[in-house]
């Protein structure tokens, strides 16, 4: 008797969430299987890679990934653009890390004019992010929603503390939302439900579980992640149907492994590699456990992500 | 679990007025609420229906459909009305499910009818002599019926099985039976049959304060043992349904999970 490859079937599926506008405008999730198990039913679209920029020059990235940007990172315009143009960028993911009060403490004006110059100067879909400070991002957020009408972005992070303000400004202004919960399955789902309660569309959701790098954690995120999938595919939970986003690089670059010397740590190997293999192993992991968009910063980094998603597809 | 809301019978007063008026406002109006309160089929009991039962189970199930994007359990001994009612079923919300045969002659063509719509269908585990006595004897019943089944082309997998609940005022050592015959009842094939029960039975007579404590605790054991479904009044058991859901793990816990 031939083999035949056991299939696993269920009764959930993922929603399609699409982002941007016009011919740039990218689609991802959709499908009603675990991660790159297409053979047991559809998966119409493939993760997506967001190239992460910030409003402020990037200070505290390390050495070896500031260095592919230095040209334009000290401009947040030209920075998108160079992402856009010259890496083929899909999605633009700027987050606004100058407004948080212990850096710039830039205001949420500053914000909203850097989020129109950078899209005014790009076509592909942008994710606006705040500085993760509960408080001032729940002002930032609402300025930059607004300043992006109609854009079709997505709007994060909106937290247990400050959901209320940031989900009305993404509704008022047609906006994506990522919500996000620090690795606890049960409260991202109860914050997904709150704010579908407040009107929101769970179709316009994404989940953020919380990310973290490999060696950092990543087993956590892995398996929250997993578990939301399981529970929108076997258990065909609705509030656990937005696909999910893997904020990779904001993690893995300011662990040790991604800054020591090769020659203070000569058994760790050249620097620059383990960096970009750092990332590219946490992206990969995470796709594995069901993210749909990732957001990442080194370019060698996100080539080599791209393979991988291809070749698993 | 299934909750089948059986809030629309001809033996409530206003239900019945509606169906003699076709009066299409308190019919689907009922429908919403059990719908909106979590039932995932609808319960049309028209009685025996003697008269004019054909026109009235379509007018009920047409009605139903209209409001709710709901499967009807097509409840009657009137088996023109139910063919009749299965032929205006709208499938595209889940296939209709007959209520019911038995071990009676007289209920076997219920199970022609399954076959020919393509319907599911309740097989009430009584015979033409009267009561089981226990779950062995429910057992035995319900073997004959699935044999029966066979033979008329109906799959198990669209058989709800009935212990048939009785009122615990009045047959209190049943109530544990029919609780040990939805887990044999299980065991009689693999995939393990589906039950059903209808659930106010356990509380019929006792005083109104009462009935819902009575029903509640009744469906939380009646559902660890594996019970697929209730005939049952949603606004009154959704939260035991869902809370039980969450205890067994087949629902993912969040604090608003009652309000899903």
């Amino acid at each position: 008797m031939a083999f035949v490859i056991p299939k696993e079937t269920y009764s959930g599926k993922v929603y399609p969430v699409t982002i941007g506008t016009g011919d740039n405008a990218v689609t991802f999730g959709g499908e009603n299987v675990l991660p790159f198990n297409g053979f047991e039913g559809s998966t119409p679209n493939k993760p997506v890679i967001a190239y992460e920029i910030q409003d402020i020059p990037p200070s505290d990235w390390p050495e070896n990934v500031k260095k592919p940007f230095e040209a334009v990172s000290g401009d947040p315009v030209k920075w998108a653009k160079h992402c856009q143009d010259t890496l083929g960028a899909r999605a633009i993911a700027l987050r606004l890390t100058g407004t948080h009060p212990d850096r710039e403490n830039l205001s949420a004006g500053d914000a909203a004019k850097t989020v129109k110059d950078v899209l005014s100067a790009i076509s592909v879909p942008l994710i606006i992010l705040g500085s993760n400070h509960a408080e001032k991002d729940s002002q930032v957020l609402v300025a930059c929603a607004e300043a992006a009408k109609e854009k079709n972005c997505v709007i994060g992070k909106a937290q247990e503390a400050n959901y209320k303000t940031i989900v009305a400004a993404a509704m008022a202004n047609n906006h994506k939302l990522i919500a996000m919960s620090e690795l606890d399955i049960n409260l991202s789902k109860q914050l997904n439900i709150l704010i579908t309660q407040m009107g929101f569309d769970k179709e316009r959701l994404i989940t953020d579980p919380m990310s973290s790098a490999l060696g950092y954690g990543l087993e956590y995120t892995y398996s929250v992640m997993e578990r939301i999938r399981l529970a929108a595919l076997a258990q065909n939970d609705a509030t656990m149907q937005p696909p999910m986003v893997a904020d990779v690089g904001m993690y893995v670059w300011k662990i040790k492994e991604t800054q020591a010397l090769e020659a203070d740590l000569p058994m760790w190997g050249d620097l620059a590699k383990r960096g970009v293999l750092w990332e590219a192993s946490t992206a990969a992991s995470l796709l594995i456990s069901g993210a749909e968009l990732l957001i990442m910063r080194h370019p060698e980094a996100v080539q080599a992500v791209e393979k991988f998603i291809s070749e698993m597809s | 679990m299934l909750i089948i809301g059986e809030k629309l019978s001809i033996i409530a007063k206003r239900v019945r007025e509606a169906m003699m008026k076709k009066d299409k406002g308190p019919i689907q109006e009922i429908a919403k609420t059990q719908w909106q309160q979590g039932a995932g089929m609808i319960d049309a009991n028209i009685g025996p229906a003697e008269d004019g039962g054909e026109d009235l189970m379509q007018w009920m199930v047409t009605t139903i459909q209209e409001a709710v994007p709901l499967p009807v359990c097509l409840d009657t001994t009137n088996y023109q009305a139910v063919e009749a009612g299965l032929k205006v079923h709208n499938n595209e919300w889940g296939r209709p499910l007959i209520n019911s045969t038995s071990n009676d002659p007289e209920r076997f063509p219920m199970l022609e009818l399954a076959a020919k719509h393509n319907s599911q269908i309740i097989g009430l585990t009584v015979g033409k002599g009267g009561l089981p006595a226990d779950a062995e004897e429910r057992a035995g019943i319900a073997a004959e019926i699935m044999g029966r089944a066979m033979e008329y082309g109906v799959p198990l997998e669209d058989i709800y099985l009935d212990p048939l609940v009785l009122q615990v005022a009045t047959s209190q050592d049943h109530a544990l039976k029919v609780i040990k015959a939805v887990r044999m009842f299980q065991e009689l094939n693999d995939p393990p049959m589906k039950t059903v029960v209808g659930l106010s039975n356990i509380s019929n007579g006792c005083p109104k304060h009462i009935r819902p404590i009575l029903d509640k605790y009744y469906l939380t054991l009646l559902i660890y043992e594996g019970l697929t479904a209730a005939i049952a009044d949603a606004h009154g058991v959704a939260e035991t349904a869902k809370t039980i859901d969450i205890i067994m793990g087949k629902t993912l816990y969040a604090h608003s999970y009652l309000e899903m």
